[in-house]
């Protein structure tokens, strides 16, 4: 069986979240390799941990999400991010994509569009 | 934006979560004003400062068991104090989040911050009326407070 393709790293500073992504995942082109609690952890694993994809909250202490996006991108251009966030209005969606960002999921989400955002994610490039 | 059609964008938050998140639907119950008496906190509550055009607060208080349901249908097996916690705030985060879509820069929107406890209290405007809105869900009740002057 071949190994999966996409390395994702949760980035979120809720527990019940960051495990709801992990084990919501069904695809298998895609291993879940770490989670994050805030911006700074997630550059610090991002150097360890080699993720070739990121879902990234945005209302975060200590390193917020959209500063956080901004510089992953800068260290990993080919790094796909799918921002989810309860910020539901649009110009957090544009501000975030301006960023870096790849994608844009609103909370509360269902299992479904988590999955169908993330293979968005894979297929938009 | 009328107070009704501004509780309206709580409530419709509150219902949605449940829809979206634990896939079984929520009642909303007979709102009623809380006078002369702080409304009842549940054991976790999840709240929102809000001011500008309005001031006050929005917080949503449920009960241990409850939550600790809602966290099995999410298929989480930990129901630890702070798993709990973190539950009632992401819902609160999400009221957050609905609010800055609905109402725009008309409002400023704090983090959530959560309250454990019965005993708890919140920071009311002076001449706040509350408005409860019970929560109905499977058979456990939550309620949705809304305080805004």
């Amino acid at each position: 069986m071949d190994a999966p393709h996409h390395r994702l790293l949760v980035v979120d500073d809720s527990n019940v979240i960051r495990k709801r992504i992990e084990r919501a995942n069904e695809l298998a082109d895609v291993e879940f390799v770490g989670a994050a609690r805030n911006g700074r952890e997630a550059l610090e694993l991002h150097a360890t941990l080699r993720p070739t994809l990121v879902t990234m909250d945005l209302t975060m202490p200590e390193m917020d999400g959209a500063d956080c996006v901004a510089e992953l991108v800068r260290r990993d251009p080919q790094l796909r991010i799918l921002v989810i966030s309860a910020l539901a209005d649009k110009l957090t969606a544009i501000d975030a994509l301006e960023k870096g960002a790849s994608g844009f999921l609103c909370k509360p989400f269902t299992d479904r569009q988590l999955n169908d955002a993330l293979r968005k994610l894979i297929g938009a490039h | 934006m009328t107070l009704e059609a501004e509780v309206g964008v709580f409530v419709s938050g509150v219902l949605h979560y449940f829809g979206t998140t634990v896939q079984q639907a929520a009642q909303c119950g007979t709102p009623h004003l809380a006078l002369g008496e702080r409304p009842e906190m549940s054991d976790y509550t999840g709240v929102i400062q809000i001011s500008g055009r309005r001031t006050g607060l929005v917080a949503f208080t449920a009960p241990k068991s409850m939550l600790s349901v809602m966290l099995m249908r999410m298929q989480e097996t930990d129901m630890s104090h702070e798993n709990l916690r973190d539950l009632v705030g992401e819902i609160a985060n999400t009221l957050s989040g609905n609010a800055r879509r609905d109402f725009g820069h008309q409002f400023q929107i704090s983090v959530p911050a959560v309250v454990s406890g019965r005993g708890g209290t919140l920071d009311y405007p002076a001449q706040g009326r509350p408005i409860v809105i019970p929560i109905e869900w499977r058979n456990y009740h939550a309620r949705l407070i809304v305080c805004l002057q």
